[in-house]
């Protein structure tokens, strides 16, 4: 499917997703709170078929922090890129969508870990890389640590 | 290889006992001779340097001729750990229970600049412990990133020299303190 | 008075108990801390704690340049060295639209190819051990250490080379290079005959391993399973053929499949494999065409500011780049998408209803790198 059929369908399908200027990849941002239906009709529609999730990531924007997640279909080949984002930076909080996709499931809990973002409806949210008594979240920007960390 | 050849003889001749009794000195001598002659490590191998670990007990390098000749799964019937890989603070609980484990004489290498001093992961880490010997106490060193096969076992015979120089119910008093 | 002997045994109640697998296990593979719930000796679930390993690599990344990342991508999965090492470098060949000699594209296949043939040799060398047959360690290592050899010869080091950088290679190979790569050719198709009639054929490696740790296709793509542990279950993932890079849109090569999604079709696809890398470096090997072993590049690598996705195939599987920049001198996100990652997710999946024995055969054919787990 060429790209402009693809992003006429997508915009069809979730018609609040916003395109977001990208070279590599169709790039929509997406309403948290519509973030799990949207995901559902994504995957199920025959059109698009997303039924591979290979990369989901977090990311400190600075005023804000967003998910992003890489999207591609093993039957029709193509791959998209859909982000959701939050200002709230003391209790960051999406829905998962680790139903939809089993994948997901390790990588939320190490969003959780490293960003301190929460996802609602999560089978077993808790740390995965780092001790369950640690203080703080590593990958943000604002973390500090004088015990830890040598600057160089 | 000729004594000549090893590196840092001082240290070595600052270990040698002073004084011993007469009556058991050549058992002690054989004692200390059987003993560093069949040291049996634990498997523990953390990361990158496990492999090159791993490359030493394989044909080319065989460390069985050393003595080494199996690898212990438990740490009660091991005789040294060869610390192999960078050591970070959820492991460290962990690398101290074994220690703990493992039944008196025991000794340690430190393999690789991870467990030598934190290594490439010195700087901008939050997670690494910065060298093996904020835990446990080390005998030997082996830098290099990973140390070749050779190094490893040059770092290996000289430990098979420290254990030869000192008795057995010296070494139980060094390591008490 | 005499005890009844034939009075019954009041019946013990069979309960589910844990047992942990613990960070140092001989057949873990490293760091991994396993625990399995039991019934018995069967394996009723098991829950995987990762992080022993944890080096906060993505959070140094964002401190160093590009051409340092490189040396931190060698040490994440330490048996696709080369390979971990191409990924960062078309990420900033490609943001920064440079175009590399041909011979530094000749020379890379062939070294990434060479690193997924030592790979596997250290895979089916553990896998061996692992299931009893130590003998497979030692024929495993040897060969491998010839591999070893031609590395040490051309780029210095046994081990964790770092030998790509962004435009090019550090320096250009040895004169000898092809004629002990060929030799290397030669000597390792007579020895990987002797693997298959080793472990291949052997009847008690096909009952450890035939219908067990069941994976269909769709639980392979749902949990993302990619590599050699994803195409024994019939999903073609291979990024070498759906977004080909280097030269492998030149070259002809099979990508391996195999359907029944047990241990044996992990482990066949494997062996394979190192077939088609051996027949992937003689199509190359003899046309290294002359030129530059580097492209011109700046002193300081910035990249435009944006965002990037680099996919390669390690031995492992999909590794993804994904790299957030804002035009400085280091990146300001910098994501691994690393395939253990999600092969161990999918463990705890398919070891159910199997004995604990199995456990070890399934986890040796996923074929898992502790580091490139936790990162």
């Amino acid at each position: 499917m060429n790209l402009e059929k693809l992003k006429e369908r997508i915009l069809t399908l979730v018609p609040e997703a916003e395109l977001e200027e990208n070279k590599q990849f169709l790039t929509f941002f997406i309403p948290a709170g519509k973030l799990h239906a949207m995901a559902l009709r994504l995957k199920e529609d025959e059109d698009t078929a997303f039924d591979y999730l290979f990369c989901q990531s977090g990311a400190d924007m600075g005023k804000y922090i967003m998910v992003v997640y890489h999207l591609e279909s093993t039957k029709l080949g193509h791959a998209i890129v859909l982000k959701v984002k939050t200002e709230d930076r003391q209790n960051p909080a999406f829905d998962t969508i680790c139903d939809i996709w089993r994948t997901a499931e390790f990588h939320e809990r190490e969003i959780f870990d490293l960003f301190g973002i929460r996802f609602n409806n999560h089978p077993d949210l808790r740390r995965l890389l780092l001790d369950e008594n640690w203080v703080g979240y590593p990958l943000r920007k604002d973390y500090q640590d004088e015990v830890n960390i040598v600057e160089l | 290889m000729k004594e000549k050849d090893f590196r840092d003889n001082e240290t070595l001749k600052s270990f040698k006992k002073t004084g011993r009794g007469i009556l058991l000195t050549t058992i002690d001598d054989v004692i200390d001779w059987g003993r560093s002659n069949s040291i049996w490590p634990l498997t523990f191998a953390t990361s990158c340097c496990g492999i090159e670990m791993m490359a030493t007990g394989a044909p080319r390098y065989d460390f069985a001729r050393f003595g080494i000749e199996v690898y212990r799964a438990s740490p009660r019937q091991a005789d040294v750990i060869v610390v192999a890989g960078t050591i970070v603070n959820k492991m460290a609980p962990v690398l101290k229970r074994l220690y703990d484990e493992m039944a008196e004489p025991k000794y340690v290498i430190a393999m690789g600049a991870c467990a030598v001093s934190g290594g490439p992961f010195f700087y901008n880490c939050y997670h690494v412990v910065r060298g093996v010997d904020h835990i446990i106490p080390v005998d030997v060193y082996v830098p290099g990133c990973p140390p070749r096969p050779e190094a490893l076992l040059y770092g290996v015979m000289q430990l098979q020299r420290k254990i030869k120089l000192a008795t057995y119910p010296d070494q139980i008093k060094i390591l008490k303190i | 008075m005499k005890e009844d002997i034939h009075t019954p045994v009041p019946s013990i109640e069979e309960e589910e108990y844990h047992i942990n697998m613990g960070p140092q296990h001989p057949s873990t593979h490293g760091v991994l801390r396993l625990v399995v719930s039991l019934q018995g000796e069967i394996v009723k679930g098991l829950k995987p704690h990762c992080g022993y390993i944890h080096r906060g690599i993505e959070k140094m990344c964002e401190k160093d340049t590009y051409p340092q990342i490189i040396h931190l991508t060698d040490r994440m999965d330490y048996l696709s060295t080369h390979i971990n090492n191409h990924a960062l470098c078309l990420l900033v060949e490609n943001a920064l639209q440079i175009e590399v000699p041909e011979r530094v594209k000749y020379i890379r296949t062939i070294m990434d190819e060479l690193c997924r043939i030592q790979s596997h040799q250290l895979w089916w060398a553990s896998f061996g051990m692992d299931l009893g047959g130590l003998t497979c360690f030692f024929y495993g290592l040897r060969d491998r250490e010839k591999i070893l050899d031609i590395w040490e010869e051309t780029t210095g080091a046994r081990f964790l080379q770092s030998y790509y950088t962004p435009g090019g290679l550090m320096q250009d190979i040895h004169p000898d290079f092809q004629k002990h790569v060929k030799e290397f050719l030669k000597y390792f198709k007579k020895k990987i005959r002797d693997y298959e009639k080793i472990l291949s054929g052997n009847v008690i490696f096909l009952e450890r391993s035939r219908n067990i740790g069941l994976m269909t296709k769709e639980e392979a793509i749902n949990y993302g399973v990619t590599g050699p542990s994803g195409r024994g279950s019939g999903f073609s993932c291979d990024v070498r053929k759906h977004h080909p890079y280097a030269l492998y849109d030149k070259v002809e090569f099979k990508e391996i499949l195999y359907q029944e999604g047990d241990t044996l079709a992990r482990y066949k696809v494997r062996m394979d494999e190192m077939y088609e890398s051996m027949h992937i470096i003689e199509q190359l090997i003899d046309n290294i065409p002359e030129g530059d072993y580097t492209a011109k590049m700046k002193a300081v690598i910035k990249l435009p500011a944006g965002e990037y996705y680099q996919r390669v195939e390690t031995a492992r599987g999909d590794l993804g780049l994904y790299c957030i920049s804002d035009g400085n001198k280091t990146p300001y996100r910098l994501k691994f998408r690393t395939p253990s990652f999600s092969n161990l997710s999918v463990l705890d999946h398919i070891s159910r209803e199997f004995k604990i024995a199995d456990l070890v055969a399934i986890g040796g054919s996923l074929d898992l790198v502790i580091p490139d787990i936790d990162r």
